[in-house]
């Protein structure tokens, strides 16, 4: 019976680079979300947390102003109590539909955060004693430096290190990934978090953080959205919409002594009431943005997250959008993590079918992606079929560090491929000898940025299988928008400088970092930043951390060491450094969003003018009726109806500063030109229409 | 519009365009520290001021230190003047003997509020004109008060504006200039050279300058007639070079003896945005990219010559009242049509609409005819380009500081959809620049919106009426009754409130021209409009400078094809977009019951008499 192997994956769908774990994929209006948003937007209207959104607090206490003469008018029995009843209630629609907008992007989280706490037990730890023996403790009183013993099945009880033992670690809790990880000590894998289970084997642990400062609650909090703090854009807008909002209230705030003079002077109609202009006011003020502005930032750290990504902060993820230069690691983000084969060399009186032949057999029960590749080459090129080397007598003898090759002993061949050294040796000691043109090739191999692995059978070397790096399909054109973009890729490799060449061009990278040393990177950082530029780059290994720390934005691998995730501000959980491409896209789309609202907003006020001005001084100055160009049925209708497109825009725009407006690579002056167009001239032209539908659906409901 | 009032703008334009390159390199250099061709000359004294003066010429100010230096000098020229004011009549050069027992009759006394404001207006720029020169001031007033702060205030404004141009072309500094040196500089280098040069030519085309008695002539008729006298070109050239706009004469510019010839018109037109605009191209070097000095220029130029051609066909249409009545309106060889009321026939309607955007596109406020007899639209275009803030080419280096603060509006707004965090020259625009931003723009509009609020509903009980505000002209009211602020308004209905709202305009924008109409000489308004000056000019420009500090201090960042062009077409239409839109937004409650409600009104036939509507 024979067993194929799959091939290996060649990523050909960018976007398939990208699982979706950490957030469990929800549709963007999911029945629970809605649910707890609607009750949640009632519960904002308490003005102490209104006050910090100056927009609208003002709303809110327009609304409370309009409702309280409501009532007094209601009292009194004076008064249009049919148009002042719709005004107060739309400007309360209007406050209700931006809480909502907020709370929309912010249950998201929360019900992420709920799932996230249902995983979190407290386990019981075995802490080791200075004298060496067991106590068990709940994770609660473990403090950073305790060391514990975790054994198979168990909970590890808190972030920490391993310093002794190796494991496979289900990390599904964190990651969504069930395949079980490798956790040792020393090196790069080190790292464990709490509230993820050993599965086999013992480790020794010791404790890196305290309770309640664990990356398990550092997750929670961020994905709850409990430590948000406004990013230093959003601080900026904010300051710009509570100014404009300032300019607006005193041009409202000035109409009553002006329409008196107006009013003396035609000797005609009155001063506008207190609905009215309140109603100018919330119309005029940046509502749009003002109560889209916080939902758009929490739905982009969402969207990060969605992308299972975890930002440390929004300032990150704006960063992120700023970025210049990306430094991305050669191997696993520009070709795909492993090297493949890609011919197979023969040496003198060998014939290639043999040579793959004995590199299929010697490869059958390699499972690493190399070995994989060299079984798929045979197959393909040379029609091999993989053969269920179980049924046939076989010794397999895995790939070790000391002997530096790996193979299989079947009826009485010894295969063995590995390092062009190692099986020399190895044919040398068979009592063979090699030749000096499988040397040759496999230099040649090595010149050009390849890696040589020898095959031998016995005592006689067949050939060399070429090894090669294997870019990423889509890479170069992602490369390319990148530059579109105004961002410069370096490819950072610990090949030597002509490998590294050649691969770089092959990707299209513009630049390259070969035999990169952690200080290279740091010191490449620093240069870049010095003339005004700003670096992203992934990184997972402790030595990694400075460069990490030194980037604008450092996107650590979860499977990396502690020491490289707290150096980062960002954690990828899937450990996939491509994400870094998506990561700045995401940052950009972030703040197009705050800037087509914004205009969007700004721009809707025109219309808004030439409904309200002519209607509010109809009696003192009817030939003003000429600026109400939407011809809007009378002045009660055309105030409403601006009041409520107001309001059903910013529920219309909902879904828009959720999922963020659509974002396509291209250099700034395009993306510019198309936002302004759309969000710009968009939003000058849009409400007049918008207005007009309303006011004749206000008149024929006879509403007004 | 006539051909050759056409040919009078392209002209005029063309001639800007060719002076731009000039002198915006020759101010970059002054500025920079580098020879110029006036060195060997002026060099000597400037280091003999500086000697005088302890002013280190190489210690450079933290923009906290610039500002107070602005400050403390801003602060001596208003007491400066306004004593000289005050002491006229035992200071020198007073034939007429103004502020003395021996004043002619009529003449204006200058009272504390008129002084007041008079002391506000000069040092900010603004030179509103409560007063007729002719008859209220001594030759010493009017040079060693007025003429002196046109230099000094002018000389403030450059000051400041390169201050925040160096804002942008430094990284990582802490200082932003010494304001000392700059003003030193921009007196010596800039506008005292162009001002003599300005001067003599003006002279040539029969501009006055004497310190002799008035004139007491007979006319023809046998009535006798004075004429005044006095040192005028050398205050009509920096008046003009300096934009501050203040006349010698009550009629400024439209007066024989500032403003005798077409010619002298044209010129006069062309030295108020001479350094303006010539200021531009000095951004663009010092930023050391003068693409990008052109594109303020070209964003200039488009809201320029946009208002040009709204009010230039206005007036040249006239009031279709007057058409009914048969007059023929229409221009020919031997009449100008359209709408002459208030302008002078040697300017015709090409020259005094063409000088009247000029001079509110900058902070000038020369007048060389009535706005308030404009047509509503003709009208509108003065007053809006006011209400922006003056930053169309604008005053003499407030008018670039006015538009780099909308360029930051601009950037930052539009700047984030193209998903960056905005800059501007390499710098990012983040918090504190837009906060200072709008500041500025608060301010303004808060003092002009809120004092025309007041002005048009206040009412002063009889007493304080006689003080505040006393009637001119309209009827006294009765001892018992309370007077409206309005009594003074030259027209009722919405013209009269376009009255009142020019007038905050003018003052808060530092223009200082007059709508006319309005009787402004009160304390009421000399007290009102001497405050929106001093706010206008700096709760503007302090935030500015703040601005300039903060950005100084900034790394700048690497341009890559993912930055934000400022130096296309789509960022010139952006910034105009933004100066029009923030401007309308801000005015446009008002502007409708004032300018364009009264062209509607036009339209359908209503016109709104000199007749006090109050009486």
């Amino acid at each position: 019976m024979a067993t194929t192997f799959p091939p290996p994956a060649v990523d050909n769908d960018p976007t398939s680079l990208i699982p979706k774990k950490l957030v469990r994929a929800r549709p963007l209006f999911d029945k629970e979300i809605l649910g707890r948003a609607v009750r949640d937007s009632f519960g904002k209207l308490n003005p102490l947390w209104l006050a910090k959104n100056p927009v609208m607090f003002v709303v809110e206490v327009g609304a409370a102003l309009t409702t309280l003469l409501l009532i007094r008018d209601a009292v009194k029995g004076a008064g249009d109590l049919r148009f002042e009843f719709q005004i107060a209630l739309w400007l309360w629609f209007t406050v209700l539909f931006a809480n909502f907008a907020e709370a929309m992007a912010e249950a998201r989280g929360k019900a992420q955060a709920d799932a996230l706490r249902k995983t979190k037990t407290d386990a019981i730890a075995k802490r080791i004693t200075g004298s060496g023996k067991i106590e068990e403790v709940t994770g609660a009183q473990l403090r950073a430096g305790d060391l514990v013993q975790v054994d198979a099945g168990e909970l590890i009880p808190g972030d920490g290190e391993v310093v002794d033992g190796i494991a496979t670690v289900d990390e599904s809790v964190i990651t969504g990934e069930s395949a079980p990880v490798i956790r040792e000590s020393g090196g790069d894998r080190s790292a464990v978090t709490g509230g993820t289970r050993v599965l086999s084997d013992r480790i020794k642990i010791k404790i890196t953080s305290n309770p309640g400062e664990t990356f398990l609650d550092r997750m929670i909090a961020l994905v709850e959205g409990a430590e948000r703090q406004k990013t230093p854009n959003e601080i900026a807008l904010n300051i710009l919409i509570a100014g404009l909002t300032l300019i607006f209230l005193l041009a409202v705030a000035t109409l009553p002594p002006f329409a008196s003079y107006s009013v003396t002077s035609a000797g005609a109609g009155a001063v506008p009431s207190i609905a009215v202009l309140v109603s100018l006011l919330v119309c005029l003020i940046p509502t749009t943005i003002g109560g889209l502005l916080s939902a758009i930032g929490i739905a982009g750290m969402d969207r990060v997250m969605q992308h299972n990504v975890l930002a440390m902060s929004g300032k990150a993820v704006e960063a992120s959008g700023d970025v210049n230069t990306l430094l991305l690691d050669k191997t696993g983000t520009i070709t795909i993590g492993n090297r493949q084969a890609v011919e197979f060399l023969t040496a003198e009186g060998v014939t290639e079918a043999e040579l793959a032949d004995a590199a299929q057999l010697s490869s059958l029960a390699d499972e690493t992606p190399e070995g994989r590749s060299v079984v798929v080459l045979a197959k393909e090129k040379y029609g091999l079929r993989g053969r269920n080397v179980a049924e046939q007598e076989a010794t397999f003898l895995p790939f070790s560090a000391y002997t530096r090759m790996s193979g299989v002993d079947i009826r009485g061949r010894h295969l063995r491929k590995g390092a062009t050294e190692a099986i020399i040796r190895f044919v040398e000691e068979q009592g063979g000898r090699s030749t000096d043109s499988v040397r040759e090739l496999s230099d040649r191999i090595s010149r050009h940025g390849g890696t040589p692995l020898a095959v031998a059978d016995g005592a006689r070397v067949l050939g060399i299988i070429h090894l090669k790096d294997i870019v990423k399909g889509g890479m170069k054109d992602r490369i390319g928008q990148l530059r579109a973009m105004g961002i410069r890729s370096v490819m950072i490799t610990g090949d030597n400088p002509l490998t590294a060449a050649a691969i770089a061009a092959e990707a299209g990278v513009d630049d390259f970092l070969a035999q990169a040393t952690p200080a290279d990177k740091l010191n490449y950082i620093k240069r870049e930043q010095a003339e005004g530029r700003l670096v992203a780059m992934t990184g997972d290994g402790t030595n990694d951390a400075p460069a990490l720390a030194q980037a604008d934005v450092g996107l650590a691998m979860n499977t990396g060491t502690m020491a490289a995730k707290e150096a980062g501000n960002m954690v990828d959980l899937d450990s996939n450094p491509t994400k870094l491409i998506e990561v700045v896209a995401i940052g950009k789309q972030l703040l197009i969003t705050r800037g087509a609202l914004t205009t969007f907003s700004i721009a809707n006020d025109v219309a808004k003018y030439f409904a309200i001005i002519p209607a509010m001084f109809s009696v003192t100055y009817p030939a003003l009726g000429a600026l109400n160009i939407m011809h809007l049925h009378s002045p009660q209708s055309a105030v409403l109806a601006a009041v409520i497109f107001n309001a059903l825009i910013i529920i219309a725009l909902v879904p828009l500063a959720l999922r963020g407006v659509k974002y396509r690579p291209a250099n700034a002056a395009s993306l510019l030109r198309r936002n302004l167009l759309i969000y710009g001239v968009g939003g000058l032209f849009a409400p007049f229409p918008g207005i007009w539908v309303l006011d004749q659906m206000l008149h024929y409901l006879h509403l007004a | 519009m006539t051909a050759v009032g056409l040919l009078q703008i392209a002209v005029y334009f063309l001639l800007l365009l060719l002076l731009t390159k000039p002198l915006g390199l020759f101010m970059a250099r002054v500025f920079s520290g580098e020879r110029t061709f006036l060195h060997p000359i002026v060099q000597p004294i400037e280091r003999l001021i500086y000697r005088l003066s302890g002013v280190r010429e190489d210690e450079e100010q933290h923009w906290t230190r610039y500002a107070a230096s602005l400050l403390a000098f801003s602060l001596a020229g208003i007491l400066f003047t306004y004593l000289i004011q005050r002491l006229q009549g035992i200071l020198p050069f007073n034939p007429q003997g103004f502020g003395t027992a021996h004043a002619p009759t009529g003449a204006t006394p200058v009272t504390p509020d008129l002084a007041f404001n008079n002391a506000a207006s000069f040092p900010t720029n603004t030179n509103w004109q409560a007063y007729s020169g002719e008859s209220t001031f001594s030759y010493f007033v009017q040079m060693a008060a007025f003429t002196v702060q046109n230099f000094c205030s002018a000389a403030a404004g450059i000051a400041i504006a390169i201050a925040l141009v160096r804002g942008f072309a430094r990284q990582q500094a802490k200082t932003v200039g010494n304001f000392w040196v700059d003003m030193t500089r921009s007196v010596l280098y800039i506008l005292l050279p162009l001002s003599v040069v300005g001067a003599l030519v003006l002279c040539s085309q029969g501009v006055i300058q004497n310190l002799k008695h008035y004139d007491v002539v007979k006319t023809l008729e046998g009535a006798t007639q004075t004429i005044a006298q006095g040192p005028v070109a050398s205050q009509e050239a920096i008046k003009m070079i300096g934009t501050n706009g203040a006349g010698f004469f009550g009629a400024n510019s439209a007066h024989p003896f500032e403003n005798p010839t077409p010619i002298s018109n044209f010129i006069q037109m062309l030295m108020i945005f001479l350094i303006p605009a010539g200021l531009t191209y000095t951004f663009g070097k010092m930023v050391n990219d003068t693409r990008q000095g052109w594109a303020i220029f070209a964003a200039c130029s488009i809201m320029f010559l946009a208002g040009v051609f709204i009010a230039y066909p206005a007036e040249q249409a006239g009031n279709p009242l007057v058409a009914r009545q048969g007059v023929a309106v229409a221009a020919s060889d031997t009449q100008p049509g359209g709408n002459m009321e208030g302008k002078e026939l040697r300017f015709g309607i090409a020259g005094s609409a063409l000088f009247a955007v000029i001079t509110t596109d900058a902070s000038c406020g020369a007048v060389n005819s009535m706005h308030d007899s404009f047509t509503p639209l003709g009208g509108l275009v003065p007053l809006f380009n006011i209400e922006t803030g003056e930053v169309i080419f604008g005053g003499t280096g407030a008018g670039l500081y006015g538009i780099l603060l909308y360029a930051i509006l601009a950037v930052f707004i539009a700047g984030l959809m193209v998903g960056r965090t905005p800059e501007y020259l390499g710098k990012k625009i983040e918090g504190k620049e837009v906060k200072m931003a709008m500041l500025a723009l608060i301010a303004t509009a808060a003092s002009i919106l809120c004092f025309s609020g007041v002005t048009s509903v206040i009412h002063f009980d009889w007493d304080k009426s006689q003080y505040l505000n006393p009637a001119s002209g309209a009827p006294k009211p009765a001892p018992t009754a309370s007077a409206p602020a309005t009594a003074n308004l030259g027209n009722g209905g919405p013209h009269g409130f376009s009255e009142i709202l020019y007038a905050y305009s003018s003052a808060t924008g530092n223009n200082g021209s007059a709508f006319g109409g309005l009787s402004p000489n009160t304390p009421w308004y000399n007290l009102t409009t001497g405050f929106a000056m001093l706010i206008g000019r700096f709760l503007f420009l302090l935030p500015l400078l703040a601005a300039a500090g903060s950005l100084a201090s900034k790394k700048k960042i690497a341009t890559t094809s993912g930055t934000f062009p400022t130096h296309g077409p789509l960022f010139v239409g952006l910034l105009v977009g933004t100066v029009i839109i923030v401007g309308a937004l801000t005015f446009f409650p008002a502007l409708s019951l004032g300018p364009l409600v009264e062209h509607f009104l036009m339209q359908s036939g209503q016109l709104f008499s000199m007749i006090g509507f109050w009486s």
